[in-house]
């Protein structure tokens, strides 16, 4: 438990039985999809559609063969397609983070003209749907010939404006001007000041947008649906929908593409759920900039 | 320029100005260093898109006469087309239904898990946040499954009380079932905004209540819950702002819900098929630009119901 230190001598826990019985429901409701889809992972065609308990296991319980399958059907797409969300989420990520500090650090700590039209637009953006701005950037993108390439997908995922807001409410309230001063005063740079000393106070800000940024990334879905026809370039959000499309269109049902689909939603979701895990110090605290304002 | 201007008007004081002006000069540069390289993107993938939907948008194309300038005829067209109308209606029912129900959730969950420090609560938390790391259409796909008649559970459970079990895509509970999906999918983030928001509250605070007599009760109404209320807003601006775009989990259930969700079922589902599924470009903007307007709107009347304005925008 990480009160803030300001409060001092850590507290004996508080258990309130009652409402951790409740919270026992509660946590049950959260992880009936997830039981579902790692039990029916497990089943071949026959365990999946035999009428047997759909909440636990078949006779025969075979990831292994289940995952030789969803790594080898359809030449090896299912692979290809996590490649691809891990290149969008990692290059949107990176790039949309990158230009979120820069220019949340600008705004917070130079009085600059223009600024406060600037960031009123940005606030502005946040309002825009942005899926009202796929239909005219694929049109511009089909000019360019750029629809259809990774490129089509990672150029507007750079556009992240939320991520602009709690940079600039971060660097502006979490790093004190006497130290930029000071740093100032003994000689070093701009750029120098912002990398050895604004930078290393932003991190847990940084982290946070970082995750959001390559989470939106990952989990995107309308923009690549709108801009990608080759299914080799799909990430997985669109791919296993495509999947899915196919399979329930096959309408008797007992098409084998159903237990690929259970596993590859499954394995798609298992990067995400350790980054979560294992950054969980880090982007816990930048969470609550948002809504501290 | 007025920087230039002064350099060349010599007065007294001259050099302290000069030297000012180039202070400025210097942090305007430098903002713009720093606020450039987004402002580019921002340009090019904001502004200019919407500037370029607004002028599709006033545009026709028909197949004999090719593409004629029609001003705000598409606009005409879809506030009186009953498939936009049937879409946005939905949309605001649905936000009206599925909003209150998942901030109502999470904030109980914030206050109970701000209030018990166990080590199942810390457990329960993190479970709770678990889907948000899910993709919508993956969490879409997944509930698809446990709604499925051939595979899902529903039929077993609701069997163990003698009930048969509701089918949630059908076209009289697919409204439960999207809320259902999309609870489930954004609870725990909002959840961990609040309580974020709970723990950086004063603990003194609730000393000193205490102190003057107040329970538990008092304390999380009359302390709490006022307190994190910048948080609370920001979250229903937000999850406003994402239902009225409704897409991805309508979207993903339509082959499994067929009759239920049609291709107009959300205005952006309506655009994306005029759009890409009839390479009808002109309207598809004209709607996606109409449901922009239509979130400015909402967004602005909560606002201003809400006279919290400040705090936010």
């Amino acid at each position: 438990m990480t009160r803030p230190a300001s409060t001092g001598v850590r507290r004996p826990p508080r258990r309130h039985l009652p409402l951790q019985v409740f919270l026992g429901f509660v946590v049950v409701y959260f992880l009936v999809p997830f039981w579902w889809v790692v039990v029916n992972a497990s089943k071949d065609s026959v365990g999946l559609f035999g009428g047997g308990n759909t909440l636990w296991f078949a006779d025969s319980v075979d990831y292994l063969g289940n995952l030789y399958q969803l790594f080898t059907f359809d030449g090896g797409i299912y692979g290809r397609w996590i490649l691809n969300s891990a290149v969008y989420a990692l290059a949107g990520g990176v790039g949309a983070t990158t230009l979120a500090v820069l220019a949340g650090y600008g705004f917070a700590r130079y009085r600059f003209g223009g600024r406060r039209f600037a960031f009123a637009l940005v606030l502005g953006a946040l309002m825009v749907p942005a899926t009202a701005l796929v239909i005219p950037t694929f049109v511009m993108f089909a000019g360019l010939g750029l629809t259809n390439t990774m490129w089509a997908v990672i150029l507007p995922s750079l556009l992240n404006p939320f991520g602009v807001y709690l940079m600039h409410v971060y660097a502006r309230d979490a790093i004190p001007t006497e130290i930029l001063d000071a740093a100032r005063a003994d000689g070093a740079g701009e750029l120098r000041v912002f990398l050895q000393v604004a930078l290393p106070l932003m991190r847990p800000a940084v982290v946070t947008v970082l995750l959001l940024s390559a989470v939106a990334c990952w989990n995107n879905y309308f923009l690549p649906l709108a801009m990608l026809s080759d299914n080799r370039l799909f990430p997985v959000t669109v791919g296993l929908g495509l999947w899915q499309g196919i399979a329930s269109a096959n309408n008797a049902g007992t098409t084998p593409l159903w237990s690929l689909i259970i596993l590859g939603a499954l394995v798609s979701v298992i990067p995400l759920v350790i980054a979560f895990f294992t950054l969980q110090r880090h982007w816990r605290g930048g969470l609550a900039l948002g809504g501290l304002r | 320029m007025t920087l230039l201007m002064e350099k060349d008007a010599p007065q007294v004081g001259e050099r302290t100005r000069a030297a000012r002006g180039r202070v400025r000069l210097r942090e305007h540069l430098l903002g713009w260093l720093f606020v450039g390289p987004f402002a580019l993107v921002f340009l090019a993938f904001l502004i200019a898109p919407l500037a370029y939907a607004a002028y599709l948008s006033l545009f026709q194309r028909k197949l004999i006469g090719g593409t004629s300038f029609v001003l705000f005829d598409n606009y005409l067209k879809a506030f009186t087309d009953p498939s936009f109308l049937s879409g946005t209606w939905f949309v605001i029912r649905f936000s009206l239904v599925a909003i209150p129900l998942q901030i109502g959730i999470a904030l109980a969950l914030a206050l109970i898990l701000d209030a018990v420090t166990s080590m199942f609560a810390r457990f329960a938390r993190l479970m709770i946040f678990l889907p948000y790391a899910i993709p919508t259409v993956i969490g879409a796909i997944m509930w698809g499954f446990l709604y499925s008649k051939s595979f899902g559970p529903l039929a077993d459970v609701f069997g163990l009380f003698g009930a048969t079990a509701p089918d949630l895509l059908s076209s009289n509970n697919i409204f439960y079932g999207l809320v259902n999906i999309v609870t489930w999918q954004w609870v725990g983030y909002y959840m961990i905004i609040l309580y974020a928001a709970l723990q950086g509250i004063d603990p003194s605070l609730y000393e000193a209540a205490r102190i003057d007599g107040a329970g538990r009760w008092q304390i999380a109404f009359r302390i709490k819950i006022p307190l994190i209320s910048p948080a609370i807003l920001l979250i229903l601006v937000f999850s406003l702002i994402g239902t009225l775009q409704f897409f991805n989990e309508p979207q993903i259930l339509r082959p499994l819900a067929a009759g239920a969700i049609g291709p107009d079922f959300t205005p952006n589902m309506y655009a994306y098929q005029q759009a890409f599924g009839l390479a009808n470009i002109n309207y598809g903007s004209a709607i996606s630009f109409a449901l922009g307007g239509v979130v400015f709107v909402g967004v602005y009347a909560f606002l201003f119901f809400t006279r919290k304005r400040r705090s936010f925008l």
